[in-house]
């Protein structure tokens, strides 16, 4: 007969764990959004329709025709994503993400091949994930609740590093499309035509 | 002067959203929008833009999750620490800066532990808090804002927001060493 070891794999189960408990947290991160999200879409709408957004999309339309160039500088998208890093800089989370997804759906309104990327969705999310914002309130919560003698010192700091982190995504995101793995099959048969 | 910033913030990060609220209303009203018909035309589009995230998220997150209890970090932390000798990076803050782009509570456990141990006003305790506040978390963004697009094939997107994070986690330490190096 044999008898085998007691063998506990903990690591193993707690990969298993892993997978379900974030599995789960998943599901209550997008469910939580539901409400915020019919807010601000809700709220969107009323300026959409009072020419608000418009009016801001035409004010700063100088910079965004740089940075996207792809979008007609009178689109809605523009004002959504002026809002949502307006949103982010100042910290509000629960305005930003909403903002966000709706300039997304904008965004996907003008790409030509749904289910793929487009140069401005890449542009607009190395934004997003460069993180600018004008006050670290987690990171300084967390000093404080350390016992720091100045919590806030890390503003001019995270500020100076999360610049760079914009400006690198921003360049990194308009040099990589032009990279042939990273081009889009309409883009690549309009460069054959054009050789032709 | 950090605090009359501070301060200056604060009172627009509070005073954002119900002046935001307020103008719409108003701006609205002056421009005879039917508010509360339009309100509740754009606000259905809310539940199906959060459901729509759910398989991206769940996809996501459980990898992360996964990874992050299996262990595999402090590979990917022996594999990297040569480099952190040659860029100056003390090697207790190598796992925060490999775990930033991925999770943001890891992240905030590990500045949140990097504290205790060697003091929020550290050199060690600055830089981690800096490199926290220098970067979102870019898997997560690109789940979430992929997912309400349903956009499978992300091209660059993820070279560039990890390019992002790298320079962001750099720009940290450079920033830092300058500041408050010993």
């Amino acid at each position: 007969m044999i008898i085998f070891e007691p063998i506990h794999f903990t690591k193993l189960r707690a990969v298993t764990q892993a997978a379900i408990d974030f599995a789960a947290t998943a599901v209550e991160i997008a469910l939580a959004l539901v409400g915020v999200m019919a807010l601000w879409l809700g709220l969107m709408k009323i300026a959409e329709e009072a020419g608000l957004v418009q009016l801001l999309s035409k004010v700063l339309a100088p910079i965004t025709k740089k940075v996207f160039p792809d979008i007609p500088p009178d689109h809605p998208a523009i004002g959504s994503i002026i809002m949502n890093i307006a949103a982010n800089m100042l910290g509000l989370n629960n305005a930003a993400t909403p903002l966000g997804l709706k300039a997304m759906e904008e965004l996907n309104s003008l790409n030509p091949k749904p289910g793929t990327a487009t140069n401005a969705m890449v542009t607009f999310l190395a934004i997003n994930t460069g993180g600018l914002i004008l006050i670290p309130a987690t990171a300084i919560a967390v000093r404080a609740a350390s016992g720091s003698a100045n919590p806030g010192i890390i503003i001019g700091t995270s500020m100076f590093g999360a610049l760079c982190a914009t400006v690198a995504g921003v360049t990194a995101s308009k040099l990589l499309q032009k990279l042939p793995w990273y081009r889009i099959e309409s883009e690549k048969e309009d460069a054959n035509n054009s050789e032709r | 002067m950090t605090e009359l910033f501070k301060n200056i913030v604060n009172l627009m990060a509070v005073t954002a959203i119900p002046l935001m609220i307020l103008i719409f209303l108003i701006w609205g009203a002056v421009r005879k929008v039917k508010v509360y018909e339009s309100f509740v035309e754009g606000a259905k589009e809310g539940f199906t833009t959060a459901i729509r995230i759910i398989p991206y998220l769940v996809a996501m997150l459980f990898a992360i999750g996964m990874f992050r209890a299996s262990g595999a970090m402090d590979m990917l932390v022996k594999v990297f620490s040569p480099v952190t000798n040659l860029i100056g990076l003390p090697a207790e803050t190598l796992p925060m800066v490999l775990m930033r782009p991925l999770s943001g509570s890891g992240s905030l456990g590990i500045m949140t532990e990097l504290m205790k141990v060697h003091g929020p006003d550290s050199f060690i305790g600055v830089l981690a808090s800096t490199m926290y506040g220098s970067s979102e978390t870019t898997f997560y963004v690109l789940a979430v804002y992929f997912g309400a697009v349903q956009i499978k094939n992300t091209r660059h997107a993820v070279p560039a927001g990890l390019i992002a994070d790298f320079v962001g986690m750099l720009g940290a330490l450079f920033i830092c060493r300058i500041l408050f190096a010993v």
